[in-house]
């Protein structure tokens, strides 16, 4: 019986070492992605001020309370706003800066284009 | 004509990237977020300071009268600098202040009370940093003005006298 019990209990071990490992990685992105607000130029993760550290506890909380990475993000952006995010989200104070890049592309390819055309004529 | 407008253009927007840096030098590089009026007092359990107790933040700000909530700890230096201005606005009836204990131990806590006076009617030990997270502050000390549920004012870093009148006037 007792040699039942412990194979029992070596059996459960990997699975629950993975999802610790899982959540783990999961905070690691997560505060990788974070900005700290003390020390800025610094991820959460990088950082050890007492802030980042409370944030760190707070993102292992609400990973274990279930909730998804983009529900994390918009529970930290709804109390520190879009600048918390290193990857702020596409909405109306961020729309120039997702677009520009694309534009620029776009407006170069056709100085581009139209040059190529000039010179084939 | 070419040769022209090239030298010509090349400085126009040196003039221009110029002038936006030299704008951006002015800016402070430090950010502070959006210091959000009026947003609702978060619904989280907190443990009391003195009882040990968990309660809902909503139970302890359920009165109408308006309540000011001081985050603060016995390590923190300009803590001590606001600590009149607490002890001094805990005279208006009308009032009520709730402490949030930051990152602190319970002893070193009290020796502080008991050295500079216990403003508070209510404290929340947050040992850990969490709460202060639920309020959108990122260090010590923070102060939030609330009414009706509703965050009216936030004060970032210690309150001064100009903080203090402004409460007084908010509360008459």
């Amino acid at each position: 019986m007792k040699i039942l019990k412990l194979f029992l209990i070596i059996l459960f071990i990997p699975p629950i070492n993975i999802l610790k490992a899982d959540n783990e990685i999961l905070k690691n992105k997560i505060t990788k992605n974070l900005r700290c607000l003390i020390c800025q130029g610094q991820s959460v993760y990088d950082s050890d001020s007492e802030f980042a550290n409370s944030l760190k506890i707070a993102v292992d909380n609400k990973i274990n309370e279930g909730l998804s990475e983009r529900q994390i993000y918009s529970y930290f952006k709804s109390k520190y706003g879009d600048w918390i995010l290193y990857d702020p989200s596409f909405n109306k104070n961020t729309y120039f800066l997702w677009l520009l890049p694309l534009l620029i592309f776009f407006i170069g390819g056709a100085i581009i284009f139209n040059k190529f055309l000039k010179k084939s004529k | 004509m070419k040769n022209k407008l090239l030298p010509f253009s090349i400085v126009f927007v040196f003039i221009i990237i110029f002038f936006i840096f030299y704008k951006g030098l002015q800016n402070t590089n430090i950010y502070t977020p959006d210091s959000k009026v009026s947003f609702e007092v978060p619904s989280v359990s907190v443990k009391l300071f003195n009882s040990n107790e968990i309660v809902n933040t909503l139970e302890i700000f359920n009165s109408d009268k308006f309540y000011l909530l001081n985050i603060w700890s016995s390590w923190c230096v300009p803590c001590k600098q606001e600590h009149s201005i607490l002890m001094e606005l805990t005279k208006n009836d009308n009032l009520k202040v709730i402490g949030i204990n930051y990152k602190d131990t319970k002893k070193n806590a009290n020796n502080f009370l008991k050295e500079l006076g216990n403003p508070y009617d209510n404290i929340i030990f947050d040992n850990k940093g969490t709460n202060a997270i639920e309020w959108g502050a990122y260090g010590v000390p923070e102060s939030f003005l609330i009414n009706k549920n509703r965050i009216i004012k936030k004060y970032i870093g210690p309150l001064s006298k100009g903080s203090m009148q402004e409460i007084k006037l908010f509360i008459k």
